[in-house]
């Protein structure tokens, strides 16, 4: 009997290691999706354009009365880098560019956003965006908060299109262990280990007023001066105690309906009692079975508008690289303080948001269609800082270093690089991405807060081994080598590069430089296609959003 | 933003004479009548030592454990298997595991009483390179940081702020923007990376000029201060060009220097590390780190500890000699410590915890009144040291640094969230400040 267990071991060996075997070396085609993606039809398109022809009206006031002459409309493949490196975190593949230049005009927006959507790249990269507002980039504490996990779910409830006040509630309120009910690490990554070994109330405060609320309600936490508003310390304490159920056990997060939150106020001589309360909005809160489930509910109500500006702002952040309201977790709850007004676009993308069920998909494809995302950075008249604060001209932004490294890769591969390319070049990828941002840098939980480039990101651009070994004689990953040998002429390699790298054709000027470039005959070819690619990538156009 | 201090004439050396030194020499403060003590205090505060000019830290990653360096307990409950050695500062007796260390003593001050509120690695090193505690609202610059900020950069032609072996928390630049970050490198062994071309000189040229022609096409009709307000791009391309060409890169290699002086550092990649931070001082930059990692001994203590010091031991000493040797002691403020202590008591696992209740920062340099000794620990350990006498916060230990730097840490620097903030809160420790 015994040889007849080895023969089964032995068997099941071999077919395990074929599996891999056959799963790393036999590329595995999945239909793409670009080929699954169908565009809206006419009726859908039309709603979301009457949406964003409402938003649109708050900006034209705006300009006018500025008297600020809007840039002309930015052409599509513009458009579709902003999208691309907003959502996907990476430039569009030269694959893609061609599929997206043979659709039908009228529609091609409107599919590139299906396919965006359908995308894994978009739930992944969108997914770290939110991460990091709601529970940051810190390892957290040890077994009981796990990031991967955590993301992966997020990833998962964008890929669905989970409604956003659904998935809010669940962050939450949910109960369970970290791993089987991703959603509670938002209340085990504050768990205190060194001390407490409890959720942490006040930071759990912190993070909802912040990442849903867009109120930063923290200043008031030790002082009663809130810095124009009106928030009391006791507000935040208030807001605190609403978690002061949640404790960790061996099932995981649950509610102790005993628990007690004690604060000793500034001021005062003992601690007391703190009872929970909301700081606005009172006639929303209901009763629920706990506590936290009553906050949830209060936050996500569909008349407690600071949720929705909150995710509208950090939306149009994400999609744009810029917030409506900055900084991207601040936005008074009275509107501006001089006015009682708030910026442009704002309301009019809360109320279609509320009103459509909380759906960041269509929210996303609002912003998009509205003229304010689809201005040029450039104009024939003088652009200033004016015409970009008013979105008369898109704004330059900075590209964080997610986005700089996915589109380094993606540049150096002409087909698209997403999670439908072979595991082994997934799996390159992520090891290069990794130790790339490990030397550029990361930008951490503030991503939106402006910044500008560092000397070690310039010299790791110039003379770093990755743009040297994605530009080098290289026919595996590399396009300079593709393209220096597959182009029937120069002023196509040039073309592609351009393509490729910053998603344009060059400028006549641009294109007879290069070509003269790459007839000197003091470098071969390759040499010279390999100069070109590095220019670009080295080029203020490829590190910035525009 | 312009210096904002001035720099006095340099003092010269074992000649140098205060005025706070002929008052001392007519008797003593004690007697002086209070009008006479306040010329005394204003004759403190217009001293004629330059302030120091760079910082060097010495960054123990972990939680080194005071009781096997600087604040050893032999024969207690609590002192485990490590011994006590006199030093050159006498009445300051330190483990047996540090030797060279014990030489050096009369040039350092020991803070034994340094107490936090952190007990977490990333928030106790967050805590201790800037000073302030870890706020939601906005995140403080470090040391570094605040000094390039405040200090000239005339002269200097690579990072003013560097950090070797950096961890995952290397100094920063916070709020004060990512141009402030410490500049990482490794074993100063070899070339930099990213330094050295990837092509020939010629060739490399060639690229930049090429680089010129799409700057113009991306400029044109955008926004008219796009370079000189936004992306500062070719300005940094530049500044970055201006590195890789300067002479001044070789700081950042020790191949040059001696075998017996590498010897002295203990040729280790921590020693080699040290070895380059002077050279680095010497240079020019400001702030650099140098991170020795392993302190956290939760198993194991004595053990792993020696392990970590037998490193330590050798290249903080090498250190301070070097630094003196080459006249660069009394510009150079260093400090050797890491983000808490750890706990008296030895776990089961012959390991000790984390312990931010009372631990060891040895200062030295700059304006630090060498072999001076603050505060104490509790022998038996069950006092925590906030409640014993001659407790420091970091707050302090960043005042009596800025202090030395002669950097005007009241200052209010206005943060992006709108709240002014000092570039530190604590006060300088008198007691320790020459």
């Amino acid at each position: 009997m015994i040889w007849l267990r080895n023969l089964l071991f032995i068997a099941i060996c071999c077919v395990a290691v074929s599996a891999v075997i056959g799963g790393l070396v036999v590329p595995q085609r999945p239909p793409q999706v670009a080929e699954i993606a169908h565009s809206l039809g006419p009726v859908e398109r039309n709603e979301i354009q009457a949406v964003a022809v409402r938003v649109d009206e708050q900006f034209h006031e705006t300009w006018t009365e500025a008297g600020l002459e809007p840039a002309p409309a930015a052409d599509d493949l513009a458009l579709i880098r902003r999208i691309s490196l907003g959502l996907t975190g990476t430039v569009p593949s030269l694959e893609e560019i061609r599929v997206f230049e043979a659709r039908p005009e009228e529609e091609r927006l409107s599919w590139w956003l299906s396919k965006t959507f359908a995308d894994r790249r978009y739930g992944d990269f969108v997914a770290e965006r939110l991460r990091r507002a709601y529970v940051g980039v810190e390892n957290g504490p040890f077994l009981i908060y796990r990031g991967r996990r955590f993301l992966t779910w997020l990833s998962d409830q964008l890929m669905e299109n989970r409604p956003y006040d659904q998935l809010t509630r669940e962050l939450i309120a949910e109960n369970g262990l970290w791993t089987d009910t991703p959603a509670v690490n938002f209340v085990t990554a504050t768990i205190d280990q060194d001390g407490t070994k409890r959720p942490d109330p006040v930071k759990l405060a912190g993070r909802v007023t912040r990442a849903f609320l867009a109120t930063r309600i923290d200043c008031v936490q030790c002082h009663n001066d809130n810095l124009g508003g009106d928030l009391k310390q006791q507000d935040f304490h208030e807001l605190a105690s609403f978690f002061r159920e949640a404790e960790n056990s061996f099932v995981g997060i649950r509610d102790n309906g005993k628990a007690t939150y004690e604060y000793q106020y500034l001021y005062s001589e003992e601690t007391t009692t703190v009872p929970s309360q909301v700081p606005f909005n009172q006639h929303l809160l209901k009763d629920a079975a706990t506590e936290r489930e009553r906050l949830a509910n209060w936050v996500t109500h569909p008349e407690n508008r600071p949720f929705a500006r909150a995710i509208v702002n950090r939306m149009w952040a994400i999609t744009t690289g810029k917030p409506l309201v900055t900084p991207v977790d601040s936005i008074p709850l009275e509107g501006s303080f001089e006015t009682g007004e708030y910026p442009p676009g704002l309301e009019p993308l809360a109320d279609d948001f509320i009103a459509h069920g909380f759906d960041l998909q269509r929210l996303i494809r609002v912003i998009v269609a509205t003229e304010a995302f689809q201005r040029d950075s450039q104009a024939d008249f003088e652009i200033t800082a004016e015409h970009e604060d008013a979105w008369a001209a898109y704004p330059v932004t900075r590209l964080r270093p997610e986005q700089i490294i996915g589109a380094i890769q993606q540049a150096a591969a002409l087909k698209t690089l997403d999670a439908e390319s072979h595991i082994l070049t997934q799996l390159v990828n992520f090891g290069e991405h990794n130790d790339f941002l490990r030397r550029y840098g990361d930008a951490g939980e503030d991503e939106f807060a402006e910044q500008g480039g560092t000397i070690p990101q310039r010299l790791l651009m110039m003379n770093g081994k990755l743009v040297k070994e994605r530009t080098e004689n290289n026919i595996v990953r590399n396009a300079a080598t593709h393209i220096s040998q597959l182009s029937p002429n120069d002023p196509t390699r040039v073309e592609i590069a351009y393509l490729t790298v910053l998603t344009r054709r060059p400028s006549q000027e641009e294109s007879d430089y290069f070509v003269a470039r790459l007839e000197d005959p003091s470098l071969g070819r390759r040499q010279h296609v390999e100069d070109l690619i590095w220019a670009l990538l080295n080029s203020s156009e490829f590190a910035w959003n525009h | 933003m312009p210096t904002k201090h001035s720099h006095h004439a340099g003092c010269g050396g074992a000649d140098h004479f205060s005025r706070r030194t002929l008052l001392k020499a007519a008797g003593g403060l004690p007697w002086l009548t209070p009008l006479a003590a306040q010329l005394a205090a204003a004759a403190e505060a217009d001293k004629s030592g330059a302030p120091a000019k760079s910082v060097i830290v010495l960054w123990m990653q972990g939680g080194p454990s005071q009781l096997e360096t600087f604040d050893p307990h032999p024969g207690t409950m609590i002192g485990g298997d490590t011994k006590r050695i006199s030093t050159s500062s006498s009445g300051v007796e330190i483990s047996d595991l540090m030797p060279s260390t014990a030489e050096i003593m009369n040039r350092v001050a020991l803070l034994r009483g340094v107490t936090s509120k952190e007990g977490d690695h990333e928030r106790a090193t967050y805590n201790m390179k800037t000073g302030y505690r870890p706020d939601p609202t906005l995140i403080h610059p470090s040391i570094g940081a605040v000094m390039c900020h405040e200090l000239s950069s005339a002269g200097v032609e690579i990072p003013r702020h560097v950090s070797i072996f950096p961890n995952q928390w290397p100094g920063h630049g916070g709020f004060l923007g990512n141009k402030y970050d410490a500049f990482k490198t490794y074993d100063p062994l070899g070339d930099l990376p990213d330094l050295p071309r990837r092509v020939g000189d010629e060739r490399f040229a060639q690229r930049r000029k090429d680089l010129d022609i799409l700057e113009r096409t991306f400029t044109r009709n955008r926004r008219s201060d796009l370079e000189k307000n936004r992306t500062l791009h070719l300005a940094t391309i530049d500044k970055a060009i201006t590195m890789m060409d300067s002479e001044q890169i070789k700081a950042f290699n020790i191949e040059d220097a001696s075998q017996s002086l590498r010897d002295d550092f203990g040729d280790t990649p921590f020693g080699r590390g040290c070895l380059c931070a002077v050279q680095l001082i010497e240079t020019g930059v400001r702030c650099v780190e140098v991170t020795l990692g392993g302190w956290d001994t939760h198993a194991n203590n004595h053990q792993l500890q020696s392990n970590r010091i037998a490193e330590l031991d050798p290249a903080f000493s090498a250190l301070i000699r070097l630094l003196e040797e080459r006249d660069l002691l009394k510009s150079t403020v260093v400090l050797c410590g890491g983000e808490f202590g750890r706990t008296p008591k030895i776990n089961p696992a012959a390991g000790r915890d984390h312990w931010p209740h009372g631990f060891s920062v040895a200062l030295a340099g700059g304006g630090i009144r060498g072999g001076a000794l603050l505060g104490e620990t509790d022998p038996e350990g069950e006092k925590v040291t906030a409640d014993l006498t001659d407790a420091v916060g970091i707050a302090d230990i960043h005042a009596t640094i800025y202090q030395s730097l002669g950097i005007n840490f009241h200052h209010m620097y206005d943060t992006p969230i709108g709240r002014p903030m000092a570039i530190s809160d604590g006060k300088p420790i008198a007691s320790i400040l020459a």
